[in-house]
């Protein structure tokens, strides 16, 4: 305990000295999910681009993913440090509304997503197809849809909707797509289903690791093999239904104490050098008509795209829960 | 002087009660039939169990609140006298100092006792390098050297031989007229009790009598003695 | 004193968390899914206990009895995969007993058909990969601490290996069996990553899942508490069956003589043998292939790890230097005075979510500081309080024992406080403390559960580190990560416990 106490007064003192010494400098916090902050991500690139034209110190605050991004903010109520959260999907959207913290974006500029996009709380900074990623050198028979799936004996291994973004978006495509029809797929592919992961890193380790033929993750994933590593062994699988979209977005919390910076960030998450610094960070598609690299021409862009309204979304997901849980337990 | 005034000793199923006084310097031994509470007699006086009545009194000081290390006694127990993970010089050394922070008066002194004890040149070694005869030396080395008032002898020699025992027995008298000590020694053998106390507290019957003439109760026993004797 | 003070933090840090989530609106109702969730939970948690508990028995007989060359560095390494991160542990088991691992291929290659992992058997048997060692190292303590001096008589008494076994080793696992089954029962009650990935589907979802699950997608904060309520009296009551089974071992002190048991010939020799082979390659081999893959990505490092390792190592030394002393307080006072409200206090811990834990403190000390500022001490207080009840209970039997053989001899020669702490306690107590303090570091080292909620943007310990790799298709980087901090919790869970033995011996 006592150790526990110093320590904590030792932050406390720290934080207070640094907030003296910057007491000039307007700061802008953005609460994000961890993997936009690290080293590797958007964050670096980001910042600095930010900070070149703000005269003021972009900070960044992290938790977990974007599920504890909302549930983070739903603890910290109006009192968050926070002016703009990102990185939250439209899966979450409808019950972050909810909570009346955010305030309207009030941005003009116009995305390009392959669906029409707008929402008064929340701008997308970037997007992507939920896909089925395999190894062209190992699966030669590839399944077209989700039907033909089911009839295979491919392996494939899932996130779990509960713990996971990309798992949530896998169950809103099979609903958007089939409708009532979804829990018969679901039983369809309960054979070819080898597990369910907590996240995403987990399953698409396993995949990695020879453990499944398929792994549920985006259609820009093989870009990484290919642009990161050379590698253009992986690809994903093009499905008729059409292809659910994970549509990322930022907003501002209504309580922050520097709304023109917030603003002014918002603006900038529509420009070339926010959305450029995307597709090799985050590996996903810029929200503008930003240039992707070279590597991107190479994957499938599917015709048709599947997306739920956030108010649809958050009404389907406890029936869908209940209705994947009850096809899958054995 | 010491006195055990109306003590009354009690756990789970036994009860015993002591009303004597052991004059200074005296040499007692204390007998009675297995489980009758010679060892719990003794374990009261060194601080080990709290009695339930009474009081404890060394020349007139009440000791029955005292932490058993503050007590003006040194206790030998029937086995685990030493901590087998210090040399023997630093058991001793323990009797001194409990920090081990010892002067080289100190150090000399410890070399003494183990001379004294025939120990000499044995100091560096582990308790479990010794014989048993050696660790009851050591022990009484030890006891030497704390140099209290008391020595609580709770049949610690029981495990040696005859003549080894009657060794340890000798060394103890010597040791107690060195220390002027008063000794309680705990013994099931009645001719312990004959060679080496002029006196005999006789423990039966949930009572701790008064100490009397050993040669004297020996020649005429009581009946809770007889039966104990078997005579 | 002192012992009551910690006694009161623990009663705070793990009750008064679930209490402050408990305080969050939301709803205390518990779905058909949430029981079928806890069914589950016990089923292959006592799967799990059961099956490492009986393994853990030969292979501990034969490493007592046995002595080799390099058996003290066997059974450094067999405690191994107790301290690898989940995740790693999971890697390294799917390489042996995945789809396409080596085991698979040896079926395989005798003409048998490859077996999933994947369903409740691939729980428990990576449970029982996670969890043979702690069990193993258990009870191999309790064969050590049998004296020497009892084995001699069994020999002097020309006691054969069965009579032995009945008169001094049962009584001994007796004593220390039902200690181990609770441990390992309520670790793998609090599984999460384990059953989520091996499970094979949402039938395999443990109470645990349900509370991330309540906490992070549904934020029910009410609901978290009910079901980590119910996770605390299945603990509690795991504790409390395990207690009453626990008698005292009795074996009296030896004088500490270095006699080593004796080793029965014949086919005992070769049981013995295979015992070992097979133990060692189960743990030994899949390790093995997490630090093979780890070796691809060491050149390719992002240079931020070397930060996050320091990190990890000074949380891992703080919270051990904190949990050792005070289970080492606990344990003292519980041999001297036998409180049962300390002892209670002591196993709190074992009940308690990590997540509702550190979700708990979020909501306590958010309004007096931000949260990336007290990342790391939260997450060493934490690391602390969860690892106590693993050093309280190796400390306990030790210093029981301690203190019936040696305490009027100390107490008579005024041996108290610092005196006794050097002169007494320290050199009876180093064996398990070593050990114990190792456990406790590799434990703080592999932890990932709270810092997630706390830590910044540059907090990051090498467990959310090596997560973070691995959420960024780095899975190169990620393996190499996740080999140094094997290599480091192992390092010093190893210099703690070859301390412990140094001093002992």
């Amino acid at each position: 305990m006592k150790i526990a106490f110093l320590g904590a007064g030792l932050a406390a003192g720290v934080t207070a000295l640094a907030t003296m010494a910057s007491a000039q400098t307007p700061v802008l916090k953005v609460l994000t999910y961890d993997s936009f902050a690290t080293e590797w991500g958007p964050g670096p690139a980001v910042e600095k681009a930010f900070e070149a034209g703000c005269a003021c110190d972009l900070q960044f605050v992290t938790a977990g993913d974007g599920a504890a991004l909302l549930s983070r903010i739903q603890m910290e109520g109006a009192a968050s440090e926070a002016d703009v959260v990102l990185g939250l999907d439209t899966n979450l959207t409808a019950a972050a509304s909810a909570t009346g913290l955010f305030a309207p974006h009030g941005q003009t500029w116009a995305n390009t997503l392959p669906v029409a996009f707008d929402d008064p709380n929340f701008v997308p900074f970037d997007w992507g197809w939920f896909a089925f990623v395999y190894d062209k050198t190992k699966l030669t028979t590839v399944p077209a849809s989700f039907e033909d799936l089911a009839a295979s004996d491919v392996k494939i291994v899932i996130q779990d909707p509960r713990s996971s973004t990309p798992g949530l978006g896998l169950l809103m495509w099979v609903k958007a797509a089939y409708g009532d029809k979804a829990a018969e797929i679901w039983k369809g592919l309960a054979d070819n289903i080898v597990t369910v992961t907590p996240g995403w890193s987990e399953a698409y380790g396993l995949f990695l690791e020879g453990e499944a033929d398929m792994v549920l993750s985006y259609t820009t994933s093989p870009a990484y093999h290919l642009i990161a590593e050379s590698d253009d062994s992986k690809a994903a699988a093009a499905f008729t239904e059409g292809h659910y979209l994970q549509v990322e977005v930022a907003g501002k919390l209504a309580a922050t104490d520097q709304p023109e910076l917030a603003d002014k960030f918002l603006a900038f998450i529509g420009s070339d050098a926010f959305q450029s610094v995307i597709p090799t960070t985050n590996w996903m598609y810029p929200a503008t008509a930003a240039a992707v690299p070279d590597g991107f021409s190479t994957l499938i862009k599917p015709e048709k795209s599947l997306l739920l309204s956030a108010a649809d979304a958050a009404a389907a997901r406890d029936a869908a829960l209940a209705e994947w849980q009850a096809a899958l337990a054995k | 002087m010491l006195h055990l005034d109306h003590l009354h000793l009690t756990e789970p199923g036994f009860a015993l009660r002591a009303d004597l006084t052991v004059p200074k310097g005296a040499r007692v031994a204390v007998i009675g039939p297995s489980g009758a509470g010679k060892s719990t007699l003794l374990n009261a006086i060194a601080g080990f169990m709290a009695p339930t009545a009474g009081r404890i009194l060394w020349q007139g000081a009440e000791l029955t609140a005292l932490p058993p290390g503050d007590r003006p006694l040194t206790i030998l127990f029937q086995d685990q006298n030493l901590f087998p993970h210090l040399t023997v010089a630093q058991n001793l050394g323990l009797g001194l100092s409990p920090r081990l922070r010892l002067s080289p008066d100190q150090h000399k002194a410890i070399d003494r006792a183990l001379e004294r004890v025939g120990l000499a040149s044995l100091g560096s070694r582990l308790p479990s390098q010794l014989s048993g005869g050696q660790q009851g030396r050591a022990a009484l080395a030890r006891a030497l050297l704390r140099a209290r008032p008391m020595l609580l002898l709770d049949e610690p020699f029981a495990a040696l031989g005859p003549a080894l025992k009657a060794d340890m027995l000798d060394l103890v008298s010597e040791v107690a007229a060195e220390t002027a000590a008063t000794v309680l020694m705990v013994t099931h053998d009645p001719t312990d009790a004959k060679r080496f106390a002029d006196q005999t507290i006789l423990v039966a019957d949930g009572i701790a009598h008064p100490p009397q003439n050993t040669a004297e109760l020996f020649q005429n026993p009581p009946q809770a003695l007889k039966d104990y004797l078997g005579s | 004193m002192g012992a009551v003070a910690i006694a009161a933090a623990l009663g705070v840090v793990t009750l008064g968390t679930a209490f402050a989530v408990a305080l969050q609106a939301g709803s205390f109702a518990l779905s058909p899914a949430d029981w079928a969730a806890l069914r589950f939970t016990v089923l292959q948690a006592a799967l799990s206990a059961a099956l490492s508990c009986a393994l853990a028995v030969p292979v501990a007989r034969a490493l007592a009895r046995r002595r080799f060359v390099g058996r003290g560095l066997l059974v450094t390494l067999m405690g191994a995969p107790f301290l690898l991160p989940v995740i790693v542990a999971v890697l390294g088991l799917l390489a042996v007993f995945g789809r396409s691992g080596l085991f698979n291929d040896l079926l395989a290659l005798m003409g048998l058909p490859r077996l999933s992992i994947y369903g409740l058997h691939g729980v428990v048997l990576a449970h029982v990969f996670l969890n043979l060692p702690l069990a193993t190292r258990m009870i191999l303590q309790g064969w050590q601490a049998i004296p020497a001096e009892r084995f001699r008589l069994a020999q002097s008494l020309s006691m054969g290996p069965g009579a032995v076994m009945r008169h001094l080793e049962l009584p001994m696992l007796r004593a220390t069996l039902p200690g181990a089954a609770v441990a390992v029962f309520v670790i793998c009650l609090t599984s999460f990553a384990v059953a989520l990935t091996l499970g094979g589907g949402p039938g395999a979802t443990t109470v645990e899942l349900a509370i991330y699950q309540a906490l992070r997608f549904d934020f029910d904060p009410a609901r978290a508490a009910a079901l980590s309520a119910l996770q605390f009296v299945l603990c509690a009551g795991a504790v409390g069956l395990g207690w009453r089974a626990l008698q005292a071992p009795g074996f009296g002190a030896g004088l500490g003589r270095r006699l080593s048991i004796p080793a029965p010939g014949g086919w005992r020799r070769g049981a013995d043998a295979l015992v070992i082979a097979l133990a060692a390659a189960f743990l030994l081999v899949p390790l093995g292939s997490v630090l093979l893959r780890g070796l691809w990505g060491l050149s390719d490092l992002p240079p931020g790890l070397g930060m996050a390792l320091v990190r990890s190592v000074a949380v891992a030394l703080a919270s051990t230097l904190l949990t050792t002393s005070a289970a080492l307080v606990l344990a003292l006072a519980v041999a001297a005075r036998g409180s049962r409200l300390l002892e209670v206090a002591a196993m709190l811990p074992l009940a308690a979510s990590a997540l509702v834990l550190g979700t708990g403190l979020f909501l306590i000390l958010r309004p007096w500081v931000r949260a990336e500022d007290v990342a790391l001490p939260v997450t060493i207080l934490v690391n602390a309080t969860l690892s106590l009840p693993f050093v309280y209970r190796l400390l306990l039997p030790q210093a029981q024992a301690m203190q019936a053989d040696f305490g009027r001899l100390a107490d008579s020669l005024s041996l108290t406080g610092a005196a006794r702490l050097r002169w007494l306690v320290l050199p009876r107590l180093s064996r398990p403390l070593g050990f114990g303090a190792g456990i406790a570091a590799a434990l703080s080292m592999g932890d990932l559960g709270v810092i997630t909620l706390f830590a910044g943007e540059s907090g990051a310990t090498l467990p959310l580190y090596v997560h973070r790799l691995m959420g960024a298709y780095r899975m190169d980087a990620a393996a190499a990560a996740a080999l140094i901090l094997v290599a480091a919790s192992f390092a010093l869970f190893a210099l703690f416990d070859l301390w412990g033995r140094r001093a002992a011996s």
